[in-house]
């Protein structure tokens, strides 16, 4: 089993007139490597309509809308995230409780605001209570403002953590740009904080080192935006001599303990 | 037979790499299936002066030859350069490595140019790097911007014999490069595979076919990336085994001739 922790998807209002040809891609490239579950967002309207890091209400609903719409013509291979621009609060909760009610199995935080802004803790609880992780996108080391986005650090996401210990986080993307070094100094004390592999970024250590820093159990595979990058780490995981449950575990079982349980038999 | 045109050893100035040892980087290529490789020095590009670098590099890669193929480094800012440049060429090289970003020279200017020239006079290759490693994770000292494809343009026009191989360029940059300049400066153009994305936005797809497939060779990058992107991509490309054939050593081949 492979599950793909971090993975997108498109619709109809995406600025690219290719849409349903990258899913569709998507899903064969998967079954080429081997996943056998996407667990996928969609970023509101990827900036057709409004920002991808801050989508409006109605971009909100209508990704989750789309993702609902995969995941049902993909059952027992696409499960979604609902994302939530956690600055208009009621909606954000209100799309939690209908989505996850619908099928979805996670929460996708992207960067509408500060991992560790209070605006997030009901967002936050909210999904702990329904049993339900949290993907949050993370900039590795953020030293400035970068454009486009509110973009938090690990430091900021383990705050969040840390203020919701019964709620699961998916720290986003160590491989996805800025100093992973810095992330792999911060994570290893809070315990509630599962670090995604996924990005297009093939450091050389940088498995090593997540390895070493959290240890195989809260380490998850994933693509993200291109799916070459993971099937290369996944071969470079598979060449270090691992044991199989470790293994396993990065590969699966992980993602299978911190998702509600069941949802990928 | 597949030859790697992007591989280092040596001490990298931001960071430790695991595998910098030539030692380390012929057990990848064993583990992945690699023949060749074309090898430059880690460190060389921040050196004021490259020359011990080179030197180093040659006995560092000694007892890994033939596999190991030395890329010496070439300042072109520096005194007699030139010397630099024809011990390279006396070596039995097939190319040298500048970085003028790195070496604070301008990267389209009269001495890149000179050095353009005088590699070509000599049928040595000059290997480029747009960059090292992704703009959002360098050290803060690391303020060197990325090679501009402007540049690659003025270095590919400057002289009829002139031959780039440009490392870790992404598809944006290749369009730039390749768009802007004639059938025979193109030609003379050779890219490698280690930052353009597959799918499932298959950017390199896309530039085997508008590009075109004899425009790109084989690089990984190690050890500042792991080798298995490289071929990660190829293994996810439609097409025949002759294709992998060209991209991982038979293109180069060619282009060298």
């Amino acid at each position: 089993m492979l599950i793909d922790v971090h993975a997108h998807f498109h619709t109809n209002l995406s600025p690219r007139a290719d849409w349903q040809a990258v899913n569709a891609r998507r899903l064969a490239i998967g079954q080429r490597i081997g996943i056998t579950a996407h667990v996928a967002s969609i970023l509101g309207s990827w900036g057709a309509r409004s920002p991808i890091y801050f989508p409006s209400k109605e971009d909100v609903e209508h990704a989750n809308d789309a993702m609902l719409a995969l995941c049902r013509a993909h059952p027992k291979l696409v499960y979604g995230y609902c994302v939530v621009n956690p600055n208009e609060t009621e909606h954000a909760l209100h799309e939690i409780d209908r989505r996850v009610a619908a099928g979805m199995i996670g929460v996708k935080l992207a960067a509408s605001r500060r991992a560790n802004d209070p605006l997030l803790d009901p967002i936050a609880a909210l999904a702990g209570g329904r049993g339900v992780p949290i993907l949050h996108h993370i900039w590795q080391h953020r030293r400035r403002e970068w454009p486009g986005q509110e973009a938090s650090d690990a430091f900021e996401l383990c705050e969040l953590a840390a203020r919701h210990p019964a709620t699961r986080f998916i720290l986003a993307h160590l491989g996805g740009g800025g100093d992973w070094e810095h992330t792999l100094r911060v994570v290893p004390d809070v315990a509630n904080v599962w670090v995604d592999l996924s990005g297009s970024g093939l450091d050389n250590g940088m498995l090593e080192a997540a390895l070493e820093a959290v240890g195989p159990r809260r380490l998850l595979w994933g693509a993200d935006i291109t799916l070459d990058t993971g099937l290369a780490k996944l071969r470079y995981l598979e060449s270090l001599g691992l044991p199989a449950d470790d293994l396993a575990a990065i590969r699966a079982t992980n993602a299978q303990a911190i998702f509600p349980e069941g949802c990928f038999r | 037979m597949i030859v790697d045109v992007a591989t280092f050893v040596g001490a990298y100035p931001f960071r430790v790499l695991p595998g910098a040892t030539p030692d380390a980087l012929v057990g990848q290529m064993d583990r992945l299936g690699i023949d060749a490789a074309w090898v430059g020095d880690l460190g060389a590009p921040w050196h004021r002066d490259p020359r011990a670098a080179n030197r180093n590099l040659d006995v560092l890669v000694a007892p890994h030859a033939p596999r190991l193929i030395p890329i010496p480094t070439v300042h072109p800012g520096l005194p007699a350069w030139e010397e630099d440049l024809q011990a390279a060429a006396d070596a039995g090289a097939p190319g040298v490595r500048t970085y003028p970003m790195q070496q604070v020279v301008d990267p389209a200017g009269t001495a890149v140019q000179g050095l353009v020239q005088a590699a070509a006079a000599l049928q040595l290759a000059v290997v480029l790097t747009v960059r090292f490693e992704d703009l959002r994770q360098r050290h803060p000292l690391d303020s060197v911007p990325d090679l501009p494809a402007s540049a690659v343009r003025a270095l590919a026009r400057c002289d009829a014999g002139a031959r780039l191989v440009v490392t870790h360029a992404n598809r944006d940059f290749i369009e730039e490069v390749h768009f802007g300049l004639t059938p025979d400066e193109f030609r003379r153009v050779l890219w490698d595979i280690s930052w353009v994305w597959g799918p499932p936005d298959d950017d390199l797809a896309t530039l085997l076919g508008t590009v075109g497939e004899e425009r790109f060779a084989l690089g990984t990058g190690m050890p500042l990336r792991i080798g298995d992107g490289a071929f990660a991509k190829l293994d996810l490309l439609e097409g025949s085994e002759g294709r992998l054939d060209r991209l991982t050593g038979g293109n180069l081949r060619g282009w060298l001739k």
